[in-house]
């Protein structure tokens, strides 16, 4: 099929047009050599597939439709921020770009280097004019989980405006009260920028989209339970990182369809590996598309991925919003209750990740964790120790990793990998 | 059966041949540019019905010759345990890098560290150094351990601590005492890897760095244990790759 210029799209979104080129020309080989040559993929996959294609095609000029009929697109880079307000008016919310290695001289002419890379990836992004979705936001939204985003939101805020969410840093009473209030002031943001109310209608309307996408996500995670696993680890992990940024509509029936796909796979025995091999659970810091780094040298050294313990993964899935709520108030009190639930390394304490890593471990039959924290990502990398002692004493063996977006370490990584897996066959 | 483990090293590549438990050969040549010829000719001049691959190199032997491969982690601590029984513990310090490895009592990997990425404290730094203050490689630890005091070096990264000895050298420090101080830094590396994992006895020093004597001397001194070292410690992996490669086909 003959490719559509988008040129003049991205041109009117003020994209760097031949950096741009560049970025698809390496994302294209990247997918072709990580994704493509996998073997006996599900053919639910090709939608994905389609939808990588067509990330910064197709799906943008759906957004400038969408826009052009008055409704607002919200950016985001947070499992915290509610989609539900979001979708309640009309509106689009989808993840921004911070998955690769790009525009660093850009970014460090702002911020210190010896930043986390999906911080300094996505003011590159935007710095470097490379990221379709920040340009068709009408909103950015950020949140406090972590000092270097919070404080680099500042700066982003000088090229895009930016509108930040504080998250509590303990789980109190008094940490539901200001979260309540944080849901409140955003849902009158949303309300402000879309010229339209939430309604008690759009809201329970905005809520079942949210969870049904949701929902989908569950059946694909409980389907990866089956031995072998009917679907890769690196295409599992894909269906997570395109839930942030595709219609959810469409997405949802997408994955519903290849959920059936995988349930026959899975009656029938078929999987993707063989039946012996080892069961690994990722944990930790999330991966942006397109940072396959880790699970591509898990699965290319003789062992499948079968969870994410992660925001693109567990943490943006495992609860869903109470759909019994009558009233405003009460859909707004289900909200912050369901965003008060997740595990983020940004609380303190936060014991009940160490019982949700062990949890699923169980659950997936996984033989090992690996546990994986962006380089300078505090709150993943410091919790790493406590993560590690708690499987330890499940006798569940570990494996912590510390990785950025860069490939000159993948060398010794698929060494420390392969070591592991050969500890964790015995 | 004759089996053979080929370690593909960063510097110099390994091939020892077992039977029936002993080691009956073992060859070594530089990994120069072109390994995979390096590796062709060091086979030629054996023979083996069975081979297994190790080291950095693995996976360009692997797609080459379709043959099995392990990790260098799992061939040291291997051949380590072949050579040395009571073997809980391995310091393998090769061209490139540093691993620390804990054996359980059966000889499995328990745990393991190795280094991230840079190549601070491992032979290709010692060569470096060693360059830098006049030294070959065989008499750098020599020299090393002529002096009791040390100056001490703040740089670990390999070019940082270059331009810190030559600018100790600049100052008229002692050569055999900036050497010394070279020393001591990798121990203190070593020691944090080797920390992490445990120190349990007995420990097994092994890699092409283990041939070098102040080293040995100083991990011995600052651990107050024994520290045993093969005639070859460089050839440990490939020795360890041969006898996986024994009980391969059982």
């Amino acid at each position: 099929m003959e490719q559509k210029d988008y040129r003049p799209m991205w041109k009117e979104l003020g994209l760097n047009l031949e950096g741009h080129d560049q970025l698809l020309a390496v994302l294209g080989k990247a997918y072709k050599d990580i994704y493509l040559s996998q073997e006996n993929r599900p053919k639910g996959m090709q939608y994905l597939d389609f939808v990588i294609s067509e990330a910064h095609g197709l799906r943008i000029e759906e957004l400038m439709e969408t826009k052009k009929k008055g409704n607002k697109v919200v950016g985001t880079f947070c499992v915290y921020v509610p989609e539900e307000l979001i979708l309640a008016v009309g509106g689009t919310c989808v993840g921004l770009c911070a998955g690769a290695e790009i525009g660093i001289d850009e970014a460090e002419k702002v911020l210190p280097r010896n930043t986390c890379a999906l911080i300094k990836s996505f003011m590159g992004f935007k710095l470097a004019g490379l990221c379709p979705y920040i340009q068709a936001s009408d909103l950015v939204v950020g949140e406090t989980t972590c000092d270097g985003k919070k404080k680099a939101y500042e700066i982003l805020n000088d090229y895009k405006e930016t509108y930040v969410m504080e998250i509590p840093q303990m789980k109190t009473e008094r940490d539901r009260a200001l979260w309540r209030g944080e849901v409140v002031q955003f849902k009158e943001k949303v309300e402000e920028i879309a010229g339209r109310r939430i309604t008690p209608e759009n809201l329970r309307q905005g809520i079942k989209t949210a969870n049904d996408k949701r929902r989908a996500l569950q059946r694909l995670s409980t389907l990866r339970k089956a031995i072998p696993s009917p679907i890769s680890g690196l295409d599992a992990l894909l269906v997570n990182q395109i839930a942030f940024y595709d219609d959810p509509l469409r997405f949802t029936k997408s994955i519903q369809a290849l959920c059936d796909e995988l349930e026959d796979r899975a009656k029938n025995g078929v999987g993707v590996v063989k039946n012996r091999t080892p069961r690994i659970l990722m944990s930790g810091s999330p991966m942006a598309v397109p940072n396959w780094k880790i699970p591509f040298i898990v699965e290319t050294s003789g062992a499948i991925v079968v969870a994410e313990e992660s925001c693109v993964g567990e943490r943006s899935t495992r609860d869903l919003v109470k759909e019994d709520g009558k009233t405003l108030d009460d859909m707004i009190e289900a909200i912050v209750d369901r965003y008060m639930k997740i595990d983020c390394a940004c609380f303190t304490p936060n014991e009940e990740r160490i019982g949700h890593i062990r949890d699923l471990a169980k659950e997936f039959k996984a033989d090992g964790v690996i546990h994986y924290n962006i380089q300078f990502c505090t709150p993943y990398s410091m919790e790493a120790y406590k993560v590690e002692k708690g499987l330890q004493q499940k006798g569940i063996p570990t494996l912590k990793i510390e990785s950025d977006y860069g490939m000159e370490d993948a060398g010794q990584l698929k060494t420390r990998i392969e070591a592991f897996l050969e500890m964790v066959r015995g | 059966m004759r089996t053979a483990g080929i370690d593909i090293g960063s510097r110099t590549i390994k091939l020892v041949v077992v039977e029936g438990g002993e080691m009956v050969s073992s060859l070594l040549e530089e990994t120069s540019h072109d390994p995979l010829e390096q590796c062709k000719r060091l086979m030629g001049q054996t023979y083996f019905d069975r081979i297994l691959a190790t080291g950095y190199g693995r996976h360009l032997f692997e797609i080459q010759f379709d043959v099995p491969i392990v990790t260098e982690i799992k061939a040291f601590a291997r051949g380590a345990k072949a050579i040395f029984p009571k073997c809980r513990t391995v310091l393998d310090i090769g061209g490139q890098d540093t691993k620390a490895i804990a054996l359980d009592e059966k000889g499995s990997v328990s745990r393991f560290e190795m280094n991230d990425r840079c190549a601070a404290g491992t032979g290709i730094f010692l060569e470096v150094i060693a360059k830098t203050l006049g030294y070959n490689i065989d008499e750098f630890g020599i020299e090393a351990m002529k002096v009791q005091e040390n100056v001490q070096i703040n740089s670990m990264c390999t070019v940082f601590a270059q331009s810190e000895v030559t600018s100790l050298m600049a100052r008229g420090k002692k050569r055999e005492e900036i050497a010394r101080g070279v020393h001591q830094a990798i121990l203190t590396r070593s020691l944090s890897l080797l920390k992490r994992v445990s120190i349990e006895k007995e420990i097994v020093f092994a890699g092409g760095v283990a041939r070098n004597p102040c080293l040995r001397f100083l991990l011995a001194e600052t651990l107050g244990e024994k520290i045993l070292v093969s005639p070859n410690p460089q050839l440990i992996g490939a020795f360890g790759a041969a006898m996986i490669a024994q009980e391969l086909g059982k």
